[in-house]
């Protein structure tokens, strides 16, 4: 058993429910108990999602521990695929039916006999994959499926150089913006997009993936397994750096160029220039990080923490973009240990490889440096210790979730970047400075209270009363509450005084 | 086998009586481990131990939003793979981690969270809790709030009716006792400390003393419970701890409507005042004057319609008070309908409806989502009281919702915050109101990119 208040990565069923609802007509049905189903609740509220999540519970309780499912998944599944006509029903274990031992291989090749949809089970293990690992693996499976499927139809590669995106997909870290910066700087690179990978998807388009010159997989975490057996079963290479800052942004299109020449020799590909134009024109942040104002930033402490994909990205970028130095880079991702070692290798002080928040705590307590950048976990951490975080991945909050257009990779990510280290550093020194200088001066006009010469007297429970309202509206309920007594002819203000003003107020 | 049609005949059939109707169990609702949340706020000196998996803590860190990032008084003792298989001991497991909780948190008591795995490897919580409440000296306690049993708000029921056989045992010579004109009088449900304050305001109007809360906010300070003390519930969710009072402890239960809204609290101050032979008193005038305060909202709502998808088990309650507002309730779906201890309420919900002179809506236990949102579809109601699963998809679609979860954490008892509910209530049709008055463009009918049910 591990004690533990806060987790970073999720459980496996959230990863296959991720890659699941992406697809277009794909349906997840959880075995699972009344509340699981917490998925749905996440998507439709930081997603602001529009349509139903197509994801249903075959519920788990005290009936199916005695007997067993028996006909009750098979049922759903065909209910299911009947309601909602889905190409697709994706039959998800979670937790709970992991130690049931329930053979739900069965129940899906009885139901794949019953149902008008294709039937599948996640191959994934709970007690041995997060989140990450088990969106990876569901992806490739749900791929698999349906290249096997389709193992007569053949496409011809396209005219033009074009690729397929890999891992994008729902409650991804700013995954939209990201992919629609991808976009535009594959257009610019005269490379059409064949597929985005799941998200969006329909499954019929599955083997369509064949028609692409190449891949990208932007995200360490999500679409390797993919892009590497579309490699062993088509031949298709793939680019798999992350785009974050100019830097590996600039290496990501050379890679790309690479992979063009070699398919195409005779094009003699180079986008050197394109990337030198972007760098200056698109991007700022090279210009940002030789202003003057940037010199303040020059070896500063900064941690950074966070998924590997990220958390690299954003280490090198701010070592090698910025001169800020990196005091402590940290991944939760435990299984991918080595390439984050190797990313920032050279680049920080330390390297943390953990899963336990209050190791990072402890190292960010000790450290005490200028800035943080994290995860929403870390921004609470700094929220406690009074140090300013920027949140550069998930688990993140619904304000991770902008309207407006904040990709993280590309030309237009490296000014993202910029800005959020440039405002949690000077958000840093503001604080600093209202320390020297006593904080805002307002602050005893605003709390003052009007009412100290009333005359008004507070009895005992009154004032415990008072004591109960929380802090932040306490003198406005405290106010209210003398005039309504001053307006009632009242000289002391018991408990019942209170409720009573909160009740004619409440009109 | 055409089921929708069938239930649409049923919900558009008016009725004069209660009628009662179960479908699959499919819905969304919290995990009763949720709990945890508002109790371990409630209950000042205690530490609430989750014991069970990732999805029960990504759970938590999730629903409980910011909550979680205040030092909160909870954790999850995160089950393993060895722990699963049996490979390590239990019992050791366990009492490495309540050491390290009395080591950094000292708390007066700790709650076990038995939760569905704990169920399905049967870890013999109760066992394991009482030898280790002796071993290292801190009252250890263990409520099975799982998903497999209970929905949401029914965790509190098993932690309040765990929380019964620690209570200390009435003693009928006791001082304090002898001077009360009435027999003790012992009021069970977790409130906020000033809504549970403005409920003993409203009994001491009768002459009416309450001698103790279940939960209290400290472990140390329990009621005394036992023979002779009459007991009432302020939640309709509890009726597992009304039972545990009752043969257990042997209370005697007031049954009453629930103080929600001033027909429902009227309804159970009355009750009590019956329970102890006391003539209340000027209650009719009170209810009269609160009724007056809510006519700006009641005008504006008058003849709306509410759906209400069921996932908190107030529902009977806060359907009960918006038909006595004058809206008309189309279903009442809810989790889990104890009919005895909702016994009251229903009766109340009877009258109101012939009183109102509207049909007697749907009550419909263990509900299936999907069957409800093709219900919805057909009927168009006004407004849809439903979890956040289905409140932007709805939206997109025109119809107008209300987060139910809101309920729970809002303060909805006694007289003085009836206005409270019909603030939640009414907040989504002003809003609407608002939007379509400055943006005619924009309004409902025409805002970009609404979805088409299909």
């Amino acid at each position: 058993m591990k004690l533990a208040y806060w987790i970073y990565a999720g459980p496996a069923h959230i990863g296959t429910l991720r890659v699941a609802s992406s697809f277009k007509n794909v349906h997840a049905i959880m075995h699972a108990p009344l509340g699981d189903d917490y998925f749905n609740v996440i998507r439709s509220m930081l997603e602001r999602e529009r349509d139903f999540t197509p994801v249903t519970t075959s519920v788990v309780d005290r009936h199916v521990l005695a007997r067993g499912s028996q006909e009750k998944v098979v049922e759903n599944i065909t209910r299911k695929s009947n309601e909602e006509n889905a190409d697709l029903v994706v039959v998800t274990p979670t937790c709970t039916s992991s130690i049931l031992q329930e053979d739900l291989a069965l129940f899906v090749e009885r139901a794949q006999i019953e149902s008008n949809s294709d039937v599948i089970l996640a191959d994934v293990n709970h007690y041995r994959v997060n989140e990450f690992q088990a969106a990876d693996r569901t992806l490739e499976q749900i791929i698999r499926f349906y290249i096997n499927k389709s193992k007569k139809l053949s496409f011809e590669k396209t005219s033009k150089p074009s690729v397929n995106i890999i891992g994008i997909f729902t409650l991804g870290f700013h995954h939209h913006h990201d992919c629609r910066e991808i976009k535009r700087l594959l257009e610019g690179l005269g490379i059409e997009i064949n597929l985005i990978i799941p998200e969006g998807l329909s499954t019929t388009k599955i083997p369509e993936l064949e028609k692409a010159w190449f891949n990208i997989v932007p995200y360490r975490e999500v679409g390797l397994i993919t892009a590497n057996y579309l490699e062993k079963e088509w031949n298709i290479p793939y680019v798999s750096i992350s785009p974050i800052g100019t830097i590996d942004t600039g290496i990501f299109i050379h890679e790309i160029s690479i992979i063009l020449n070699k398919i195409d020799p005779e094009n003699n590909i180079n986008f050197t220039e394109y990337a030198q134009q972007q760098a200056y024109s698109t991007s700022q942040a090279g210009w940002f990080s030789r202003s003057i104002d940037c010199q303040n930033l020059t070896g500063k402490k900064a941690v950074v923490f966070g998924d590997a994909t990220h958390a690299a990205g954003i280490t090198r970028v701010l070592t090698r973009e910025i001169g800020v130095n990196v005091v402590c880079a940290g991944t939760y991702c435990t299984h991918d240990a080595n390439w984050f070692g190797e990313q920032v290798q050279g680049l920080t002080n330390q390297i943390l490889v953990t899963d336990d928040h209050t190791q990072i705590g402890d190292i960010i307590a000790r450290l005490e440096p200028t800035a943080i950048f994290g995860t929403q976990i870390e921004r609470h951490i700094g929220k406690r210790l009074e140090i300013p975080c920027g949140v550069i991945s998930a688990p993140v909050h619904i304000q991770n979730f902008p309207l407006g257009y904040k990709p993280f990779l590309g030309y237009e990510g490296t000014n993202q970047i910029a800005d959020l280290v440039y405002n949690s550093f000077t958000l840093g020194m503001e604080d600093h400075l209202l320390e020297i200088f006593g904080g805002h001066d307002t602050k005893e006009v605003i709390t003052k209270s009007l009412s100290n010469e009333t005359g008004l007297e507070w009895s005992t429970d009154g004032l415990n009363e008072l004591k109960r309202v929380p802090g932040f509206v306490r003198g406005k309920v405290k106010r209210n509450t003398e005039r309504y007594a001053r307006n009632e002819g009242l000289n002391t203000i018991t408990a019942e005084v209170i409720f009573a003003a909160k009740e004619a107020l409440s009109q | 086998m055409n089921q929708n049609t069938k239930v649409k005949e049923q919900s558009q059939t008016p009725t004069n009586t209660l009628n009662f109707d179960c479908e699959t169990g499919n819905y969304h609702t919290f995990c009763p481990i949720s709990c945890v949340s508002w109790l371990y706020q409630k209950i000042e000196d205690s530490f609430f131990l989750v014991i069970g998996t990732k999805t029960c803590g990504y759970f938590l860190q999730n629903a409980l939003g910011v909550m979680i990032f205040a030092e909160p008084r909870y954790a999850i003792a995160e089950l393993e793979e060895a722990d699963i298989s049996a490979q390590v001991s239990d019992y050791l497991e366990l009492k490495r981690l309540c050491l390290q909780i009395k080591h950094d948190r000292n708390p007066s008591v700790i709650v076990w969270i038995g939760t569905c795995t704990t169920e399905i490897i049967k870890i013999d919580l109760e066992g394991i809790a009482q030898r280790l409440e002796a071993e290292i000296q801190v009252p250890t306690i263990v409520a099975r709030a799982n998903g497999l049993d209970y929905a949401f708000t029914q965790g509190e029921d098993t932690v309040l009716a765990a929380l019964v056989h620690r209570c200390p045992e009435y003693n009928k010579n006791d001082s304090e006792t002898t001077q009360l004109k009435h027999p003790p009088l012992v009021l069970f449900g977790s409130l906020p400390s000033s809504v549970a304050g403005q409920l003993e305001l409203e009994l001491k109007k009768q002459g009416i003393k309450v001698s103790g809360w279940l939960p209290s906010n400290r472990y140390s300070k329990l009621p005394h419970v036992g023979e002779g003390v009459f007991v009432a519930g302020v939640n309709p969710f509890l009726s597992r701890t009304a039972a545990a009072l009752m043969r257990r402890r042997k209370c005697t239960l007031i049954g009453a409507p629930f103080p929600i809204g001033p027909d429902g609290t009227r309804a159970w101050v009355q009750n009590i005042c019956d329970a102890f032979g006391i003539e209340s008193k000027g209650l009719d005038l009170r209810e009269e004057k609160i009724w007056e305060k809510l006519e700006p909202h009641c005008k504006n709502l008058r003849g709306k319609s509410v759906f209400l998808i069921g996932d908190n088990l107030l529902e009977i309650s806060l359907a009960r008070f918006l038909i006595k507002c004058g809206i008309i309730v189309y279903e009442i779906g809810i989790p889990y309908l104890d009919q005895r201890f909702q016994a009251a309420e229903l009766a109340l919900l009877e009258t109101t409806c012939h009183e109102i002179n509207v049909p007697i809506p749907k009550i419909v236990e263990k509900p299936d989502n999907y069957n409800q949102v093709q219900r919805i579809r057909e009927l168009r109601p006004d407004l849809v009281i439903t979890g956040i699963a289905h409140a932007n998809p709805l939206e997109a679609r025109g119809i107008s919702t209300k987060w139910s979860v809101e309920f729970t954490f809002a303060q909805i008892h006694g007289f003085g915050n009836a206005n409270d509910i019909l603030e939640l209530v009414t907040r989504p049709l002003r809003r609407n109101n608002t939007l379509d008055q400055f943006n005619n463009n924009y309004s409902t009918e025409s805002w970009s990119n609404q979805k088409n049910w299909s």
